[in-house]
């Protein structure tokens, strides 16, 4: 049998496993696996200037493609680096391996020089984590940590190798593991016929129903299932804000996301409905609002694949656990077993009341000829110059908000963004990983003047490999969210939420090797994305400036029902 | 409700630590924790107590559930079964008080497995409450050490945890 060291296993592992591309950053525990890269081309390392753009940049491939994100960091600082990466990929379900190394084991509790215990800080926020006790054990913790990171409900594996561990001079007999079999983990992969009937029977029973997705729906490729069952039931559907893009934004049994910003008639329809199914959603805080007055009148089918959803912020009344892929598919297939039909009265009565919430708000906001551009003006025009197919990545705060609300997603992983985590600085890398892995693509991101700052160096790694990411900074002087929040809670008192000092963007993003464009002028939008877009192999940096007063709306009113919202600044339900 | 958890998981480095940590970061409490390898080496055999109304009692499972090492679990509460608490009491022994703690070691059915002048050490085994109960009836000024190994316990009749 073949002999490798640890660090050719590790490298062997992931050309194993069809991993194209390696995000990462080298450091002293780690050139063992740095040294056995070089002498190989399969797999291509990606040098990122930060490690948390590492993390992101895998996420964000990951997100795009459905295939796992891969990361290599050193021990110490480049592991701790990593670590807000991770926790952002765990939130949010994304199937991820950070490969980190580790001091030489014999010095592992020594405190010795960038020593740091990564199992240990790692393990509220991964799937699992493995640490390398013996070379020999690299070749099955790879194919279990791949194994794990991708099935059931997708997360991140960590899998920490102390320095010894690669030595180039010890070599143990490599096989890669066709299979692996893990008495302690058994994914469900079928959820219970009894059970899917039985919701079915409720949905064809409901008068008002909503069907709820997230973005389990996306991980769990069902997509295009969703959409047949949705359009043979004729029912209105939603999405939370990580299922955008599972059902088509411009299909008119859409009502728009739903939660703290959603849509009034997303929310409307949430807090009259008489049934909700939820699928691969998992009532999440923003999406519900208080909890105990969450929608009333519903009986609540949930599907997902991790049981530990299921009823754990609101029970449910027909709990599914299972793949949703295949609980669709079955659930297709019974209704047309079934025969049967929803009531057409009812569901006449129910478009009629929701088509009436459509008109009350409409995501309405006041433009003004002579002030400045409005935020949602520059995601507008970002929908209008891509033709609605890009790939968006954003930040988080307002501008992400804005951009889930008015860029209309017909297509499942077009939009990636850290919802579960709410990680500022995600846009910028995750936006590298989504062009790495789709060249020709559009890759948009929406961004702030805040949150760029947090990843900006990566302007850097995108001149380095030749990435044409269009960077949409909308740029209201402010942390737009916090100050929203300040105005609406705090008496106006703008704590810290201001941006003093900002950099000459345009100047950066040229000092970088990039383009820099700044748009002052409603006028002058759509000319600049055009040319921004225009530039098919270059980054450019748009530097919008908008205007700081602008909120968020609709937003939920704290601690109430899904149906209370702020309509704007004056107006409430 | 109090509840008794009984975990299978895999004998690992770090599997333990899951757990615990599983409790900390969620918010559950544990009140008793007690673990040792089973007759299969490979794997262990965790026994924990915890408070909860149903639903947290519900969480709580799922999540340990989902522990990648957690091989099988039950809740003992849920059905018959037997639970047993070791504990080792240094006692104060002097004069009269001899006899008396002899007498209350007796009525426990305990034994004095340590003698000197003035201190007697008893090893009790028992539910909780009975553990709870000695402690009461020797009057908490004559206890001089206490060291509990937190609840064990075993379905009752033909139930088997195990692969």
């Amino acid at each position: 049998m073949e002999k490798l060291s640890g660090a050719e296993m590790v490298v062997r592992s992931l050309q194993e496993e069809g991993v194209e591309y390696l995000f990462g950053y080298p450091g002293g525990a780690v050139l063992h696996i740095y040294d056995a890269i070089f002498q190989q081309d399969k797999v291509k390392h990606i040098l990122v200037r930060h490690e948390q753009a590492a993390t992101h940049a895998a996420d964000g491939y990951a997100r795009a493609t459905g295939k796992p994100g891969v990361v290599l960091v050193t021990s110490g600082p480049g592991a701790t680096n990593a670590v807000t990466g991770i926790a952002t990929a765990y939130m949010d379900s994304i199937p991820m391996i950070v490969i980190s190394g580790q001091v030489r084991s014999d010095w592992i509790g020594d405190d010795a020089f960038q020593e740091t215990d990564m199992v240990g800080i790692c393990r509220p926020i991964v799937k699992h984590s493995f640490m390398v006790r013996d070379p020999a054990q690299i070749p099955e913790m790879m194919r279990k940590a791949f194994y794990l990171a991708t099935t059931g409900r997708p997360g991140p594996v960590l899998i920490d190798i102390p320095k010894d561990k690669t030595a180039p001079h010890v070599k143990v007999p490599f096989e890669y593991p066709k299979k692996v079999k893990m008495r302690s983990y058994t994914p469900v992969t079928r959820g219970h016929a009894g059970q899917i009937r039985k919701a079915l029977e409720e949905l064809l029973k409901a008068k008002r129903p909503v069907i709820y997705a997230g973005g389990g729906v996306i991980s769990g490729e069902a997509s295009d299932l969703l959409t047949r069952l949705v359009r043979k039931l004729g029912y209105p559907v939603t999405n939370t804000l990580m299922g955008l893009g599972c059902y088509p934004a411009t299909d008119k049994q859409f009502v728009g996301m739903l939660g703290m910003h959603g849509t009034y008639e997303a929310n409307m329809a949430m807090h009259n409905a008489d049934l909700i199914m939820a699928v691969g959603a998992r009532f999440d805080d923003r999406a519900t609002n208080d909890a105990g007055k969450y929608c009333p009148g519903a009986t609540i089918v949930h599907i997902d694949v991790d049981p530990a959803t299921i009823s754990k912020n609101v029970r449910a009344d027909v709990p599914i656990v299972g793949p949703v892929q295949q609980v669709l598919d079955d659930m297709l297939n019974m209704l047309d077993e079934h025969g049967g039909q929803p009531d057409q009265k009812a569901l006449a009565r129910w478009w009629e009341e929701i088509d009436g919430w459509r008109q009350v708000h409409g995501l309405r906001y006041e433009t003004n000829d002579d002030g400045p551009m409005k935020p949602q003006q520059v995601v507008q025009a970002l929908y209008k110059a891509t033709n609605g197919d890009a790939y968006v990545t954003s930040d988080v705060g307002q501008h992400q908000m804005f951009a889930a609300q008015f860029y209309h997603f017909d297509k499942p992983r077009r939009w990636i963004n850290s919802g579960g985590l709410g990680t500022m600085g995600f846009g910028l890398p995750a936006a590298m990983g989504v062009q790495f892995a789709f060249p020709d693509a559009t890759v948009a991101c929406v961004t702030g003047e805040g949150s760029i700052q947090m990843n900006i160096q990566e302007l850097s790694t995108c001149l380095q490999y030749g990435l044409p990411v269009k960077i949409i900074n909308i740029n209201n002087q402010a942390l737009g969210m916090v100050r929203q929040w300040q105005d609406m809670q705090y008496g106006g008192r703008h704590s810290q939420s201001y941006m003093d000092s900002l950099p000459d963007f345009v100047k950066l993003a040229e000092a970088y090797g990039h383009v820099g464009i700044r748009v002052d002028k409603f006028e002058d939008l759509a000319p600049a994305m055009e040319k921004a877009f225009s530039l098919k192999d270059r980054l450019v940096f748009m530097d919008i400036y908008v205007d700081p007063s602008e909120h968020v709306y609709p937003m939920q009113i704290a601690d109430g029902a899904m149906r209370d919202m702020w309509l704007s600044k004056t107006e409430r339900t | 409700m109090r509840r008794i958890i009984s975990i299978l998981m895999e004998n690992e480095p770090g599997a333990l630590s899951r757990v615990v940590g599983l409790f900390s970061q969620r918010g559950y409490n544990i009140e008793t924790l007690t673990v040792a390898p089973t007759e299969d080496s490979t794997l262990s055999r965790l026994t924990l107590t915890t408070i909860g109304d149903d639903r947290t009692i519900e969480r709580i499972t799922k999540h340990l559930n989902k522990l990648i090492e957690v091989v099988k679990l039950v809740d003992l509460t849920e059905g018959a079964h037997i639970e047993r608490e070791l504990m080792l009491i240094k006692v104060k022994a002097t004069g009269a008080q001899r006899a008396e703690v002899k007498r209350t070691v007796d009525i426990f059915r305990g034994q004095i497995v340590d003698v000197t002048s003035s201190v007697y050490t008893v090893q009790l085994a028992g539910a909780s409450d009975k553990l709870d109960a000695f402690i009461g009836a020797i009057g908490e000024t004559q206890v001089l050490e206490v060291v509990r190994s937190g609840v064990s316990g075993i379905a009752r009749g033909e139930k088997v945890l195990s692969i």
